[in-house]
C-alpha cells in the first residue's frame, strides 16, 4: 500500500525548515537569469512561484502563469546531473617526494579525509560537507538519475565520488502537472509521474493541486520521508485528494508536446548506420554540444591534469566532455569520428540503441532539453521518425522555423 | 551487461581504480630509433599479475596519461614490462623515463588474448608495426608450453628494417621455440635481404591449418581490417580469430565513454575482441 499525506504551503516550509534543521544543503528550483536552475533554497519563496514556461526545438521562455503554482514549469535547462556528477571532479593529488625522481598520489577521498571528510562542494565559504536534499526531481529525471546509478555504480568499476553523494542525498521528487513542448517521457515510459521502482529511489513525491485551496499530495517512499512528515504534522490525505492528484498526471499525460515510437527502436538505429539521414542533420548540426550537456544521462568525461608552476605537485580531475567535439575520438594519427555525421549518428545511437545492449535500458528519458537548447532546433523524436520514413509523425507539428536560444 | 562476447579473462586491478600506483623504472632500453622498452618494478613491492593482451594506463608525473599495452612475460608478474612508442607528449615523457625514475600506473585493465584456447592447434600471429609489443606476452605464454600447440607462426610487418622490434627475442623463438617466424617490411633499402610488402601476403602463403587455427592480430586498424579478410578467407573461424583495439581511452575502466565502438567499451570488453563481433563495427568508416 502506498501511503500518502497531504500538506499545504506551510506545510511545504516546514519540510524546508526541516530539512535544513537535519544538516542538509537544500536545492529546488528558482528562478535565475530567465531560467528555472538548481540552487540552495531555504524558503517557499526561493520557488519559481507563478512562472511557467513555453519549450520548442531550439527556444526556452519562462512565461507567467496566471496562478499560484510553485511547480508549474517543465524541465528546466539543469537535471539532476550536475548535483550528484559535477562538471569537475578532483581525483588525486599528488606531489614530488624528495630527490624529485619519486612521487605519491593520494585519492580525492583520502586527501578531503585529512581535511575533515565528506565529498566537497566548493560553496563561496570553502568546501561543504553537507548532505544534499533535493527538491523538485521531475519523473524523467529520476530514471535518468537510476540510469546513472547503473552506469556509474552497476557495474565492474564504480565512481565512487558519485556513490558517495548519491548515498546521502534525500530526494523529493515532483509529478508534472505542465509538460513542455519538448516533453516526451510518456513515449519513454518515464513519467509524467514518478513511481517507486521506477529510475532513482525518491524519499517523498509531490502532486501539487492548485484548487481549491493550494495544497500538496504527498507519497511516502522511504522510512525517513515518512519520519520527515510526521515531524512537521502531516495529515493523511482524503480520497477526493488522491483523485485530485491522478488527474492531474493524467491530464499531463495527454499533453506531452512530443512523442517517440520505441517499437524496434534499438535495430532501427542499427539498421539505420548507412542512412542519408546523418548528412541531413549533419548539415544543420554545429557539433556545440549543448545537447551532450544538457542531457541527464550523458556520462562521457575526460581528464585534465593540472600542476603548479614548479611542478612539484599536481592534480588530476575528471571533467564532462562531450562526443561531438574533434579530440573525443582523437589518437595518434586522427580523430576516429571526423564528421559531424558520425559524432551525431554514435551520440543518437548510443541513447536509443547501444545503450540497451549496455545498460539494459534506454539512454534517453525524454525530458525533451536537447530538443530545447539545442541552437539549430534539431530534434531526436523527429529524427527517430525520419530513419523510421515517416517524416513529420510528431505532434504538434512545427509551424515555424525553430527561434534561436537566444532569443 | 548483455551481448558482450569479449575473449574474456581479466586480472582485477587493487584499490581505487583512478589513483595510480608508483612503480620503479629498472632497466630503459632503446628498441629502434623512435621505441623504448620499459622494466618497471612497483615501488611498494606487490606485484601486479597480469593475461597476456591486457594494458595499463601509464603516466609520468604532471605530464599526462596514455593506455599502453604489457609487453613482458605473463609468468613473471614481478616485472612490469612496457615497449613504448615515441609520438607525442605522454609517450615522450615515458620513454625519456630513465632508471630510477618512478611512473604512475594503473590497471591491468581489459581482456587477454586467451592463447592457451588455442592449444591443440595452430596458432598465427599477425603484427603490424608497435602491434608487436602487445602480443609479446602470448607468444612467450606459446614459447613455454610448445609442445601443446601446432605449427606456430608469426607475421610481421615493420616499416623498414630498423624499425623491427625485439630482434633477439625473433631470432631466439625461431631457433629454439620452432617458431616460424616472418619479417616484411614496406621499404627495404640496399642491405636489407628479406621480403618487402605487407604482411597480409604473409598470410596469403599459408602454411598452416586454417580450420584449427587460432589467430592473433595486432596493428594499426587497416592492416588488422586485410590481415583479418586474408585471414577469413585462408578459412580461419571468425571466432578464432582475435583483434587488439585501440581508441582514445581516458579511463581504463569504461566510465569516461570515449573507447566506445557502439555497443563495446574498448577497455573493459575490449581491447582484444573476436573477428565475429569486430566485423561489421569494423566494415563501417568513423564508428
Ligand atoms: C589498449 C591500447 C594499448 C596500447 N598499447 C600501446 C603500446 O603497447 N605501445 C605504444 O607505443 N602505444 C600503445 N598504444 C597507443 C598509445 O596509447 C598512444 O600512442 C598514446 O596515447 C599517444 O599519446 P601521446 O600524448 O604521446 O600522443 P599524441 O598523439 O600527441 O596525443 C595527443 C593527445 O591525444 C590523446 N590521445 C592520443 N591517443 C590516445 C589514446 N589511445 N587514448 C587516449 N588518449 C589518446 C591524448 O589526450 C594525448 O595527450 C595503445 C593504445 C591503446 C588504446
Ligand atoms: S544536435 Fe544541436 S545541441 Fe547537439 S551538437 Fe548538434 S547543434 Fe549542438
Ligand atoms: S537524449 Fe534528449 S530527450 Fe533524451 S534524455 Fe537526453 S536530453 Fe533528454
Amino acid at each position: 500500500m502506498v501511503e500518502t499525506r497531504l500538506i499545504d504551503v506551510t506545510g511545504l516550509q516546514s519540510l524546508l525548515d526541516a530539512l535544513v534543521a537535519r544538516g542538509y544543503r537544500v536545492l529546488g528550483p528558482t528562478v535565475r537569469g530567465g531560467a528555472v536552475v538548481n540552487a540552495e533554497i531555504t524558503e517557499v519563496a526561493d520557488l519559481p512561484r507563478g512562472w511557467g514556461d513555453d519549450q520548442e526545438p531550439g527556444r526556452y521562455r519562462l512565461r507567467p502563469r496566471d496562478d499560484e503554482a510553485l511547480f508549474g514549469f517543465a524541465a528546466g535547462a539543469q537535471s539532476a546531473k550536475p548535483v550528484f556528477f559535477p562538471t569537475d571532479e578532483l581525483l588525486w593529488r599528488g606531489r614530488r617526494t624528495a630527490g624529485g625522481s619519486g612521487f605519491e598520489a593520494q585519492s580525492a577521498e583520502s586527501a578531503q579525509a585529512a581535511q575533515g571528510g565528506g565529498v566537497e562542494e566548493h560553496g563561496e565559504d570553502g568546501p561543504d560537507t553537507r548532505p544534499t536534499a533535493l527538491l523538485g526531481v521531475r519523473s524523467c529525471d529520476l530514471s535518468a538519475v537510476g540510469i546513472h546509478d547503473t552506469v556509474l555504480t552497476g557495474r565492474g568499476f564504480t565512481d565512487a565520488h558519485y556513490a558517495q553523494r548519491r548515498e546521502g542525498a534525500f530526494v523529493i521528487a515532483v509529478a508534472c502537472s505542465d509538460p513542455g513542448g519538448t516533453c516526451f517521457c510518456v513515449s519513454m515510459g518515464t513519467g509524467p509521474r514518478p513511481e517507486q521502482g521506477r529510475g532513482a529511489p525518491f524519499d517523498l513525491s509531490l502532486t501539487e493541486l492548485l484548487a481549491p485551496e493550494h495544497r500538496f499530495v504527498v507519497e511516502v517512499g522511504s522510512e525517513r520521508g515518512g519520519a520527515l512528515l510526521d515531524e512537521i504534522g502531516a495529515t493523511a490525505a482524503a480520497r477526493g485528494d488522491l483523485a485530485a492528484a491522478d488527474a492531474v498526471t493524467e491530464q499531463a499525460a495527454q499533453r506531452m508536446g512530443r512523442r517517440l515510437d520505441t517499437d524496434g527502436i534499438r535495430d532501427l538505429l542499427y539498421a539505420s548506420i548507412d542512412s542519408p539521414r546523418w548528412d541531413d542533420v549533419a548539415s544543420r548540426c554545429l557539433a556545440c554540444t549543448n545537447c551532450t550537456m544538457v542531457c541527464p544521462t550523458c556520462f562521457c568525461t575526460t581528464v585534465e591534469d593540472v600542476s603548479d608552476l614548479s611542478g612539484e605537485s599536481a592534480e588530476r580531475h575528471r571533467v564532462w566532455d562531450s562526443c561531438f567535439t574533434a579530440d573525443f575520438s582523437y589518437i595518434h594519427g586522427g580523430t576516429v569520428r571526423e564528421s559531424t555525421r558520425s559524432r551525431y549518428r554514435q551520440w543518437m545511437t548510443h541513447k536509443l540503441a547501444s545503450w540497451h545492449d549496455q545498460f539494459g535500458s534506454s539512454g534517453c528519458v525524454g525530458c525533451g532539453r536537447c530538443v530545447t537548447w539545442c541552437p539549430a532546433g534539431i530534434d531526436i523524436t523527429e529524427e527517430a521518425a525520419a530513419l523510421r520514413g515517416v517524416p513529420g509523425s510528431n505532434l504538434p507539428t512545427p509551424t515555424s522555423p525553430p527561434t534561436p536560444a537566444s532569443e | 551487461m548483455t551481448a558482450v562476447a569479449g575473449a574474456g579473462s581479466r586480472a582485477a586491478p587493487r584499490g581505487d581504480p583512478f589513483v595510480p600506483r608508483p612503480f620503479v623504472v629498472r632497466r630503459h632500453r632503446q628498441d629502434t630509433r623512435d621505441t623504448w622498452t620499459l622494466v618497471l618494478e612497483p615501488a611498494d613491492g606487490a606485484t601486479m599479475p597480469f593475461a597476456a593482451g591486457q594494458f595499463t594506463m601509464m603516466q609520468a608525473f604532471g605530464a599526462g596519461e596514455a593506455p599502453i599495452s604489457i609487453s613482458g612475460d605473463p609468468a613473471r608478474p614481478e616485472v612490469l614490462e612496457h615497449t613504448i612508442r615515441n609520438v607525442g607528449a605522454v609517450t615522450r615523457a615515458l620513454v625519456h623515463a630513465g632508471p630510477g625514475t618512478e611512473l604512475g600506473i594503473r590497471g591491468p585493465f581489459g581482456t587477454g588474448w586467451e592463447v592457451s584456447s588455442g592449444r591443440g592447434g595452430d596458432v598465427v600471429f599477425v603484427a603490424g608495426g608497435i602491434g608487436l609489443a602487445p602480443l609479446r606476452p602470448a607468444i612467450l605464454e606459446v614459447c613455454a608450453d610448445r609442445a601443446s600447440y601446432g605449427r606456430v607462426l608469426l607475421l610481421y610487418g615493420a616499416r623498414t628494417p630498423e624499425d623491427i622490434l625485439f630482434g633477439d627475442d625473433l631470432r631466439r623463438w625461431a631457433a629454439d621455440h620452432a617458431v616460424d617466424v616472418q619479417v616484411t617490411v614496406d621499404n627495404g633499402q640496399h642491405a636489407w635481404q628479406g621480403r618487402v610488402g605487407l604482411v597480409t601476403q604473409l598470410v596469403d602463403r599459408g602454411g598452416f591449418d586454417a580450420v584449427n587455427t587460432l589467430a592473433l592480430v595486432c596493428g594499426p586498424e587497416v592492416m588488422m581490417r586485410y590481415a583479418a579478410m586474408a585471414l577469413r578467407a585462408r578459412g580461419v573461424a571468425p571466432a578464432r580469430l582475435r583483434l587488439s583495439m585501440e581508441r582514445n581511452m581516458k579511463c581504463g575502466v569504461g566510465l569516461c565513454g570515449h573507447c566506445q565502438l557502439r555497443e563495446y567499451f574498448l577497455c573493459v570488453d575490449g581491447p582484444v575482441l573476436t573477428y565475429d563481433v569486430l566485423e561489421p563495427l569494423m566494415s563501417r568508416a568513423e564508428l
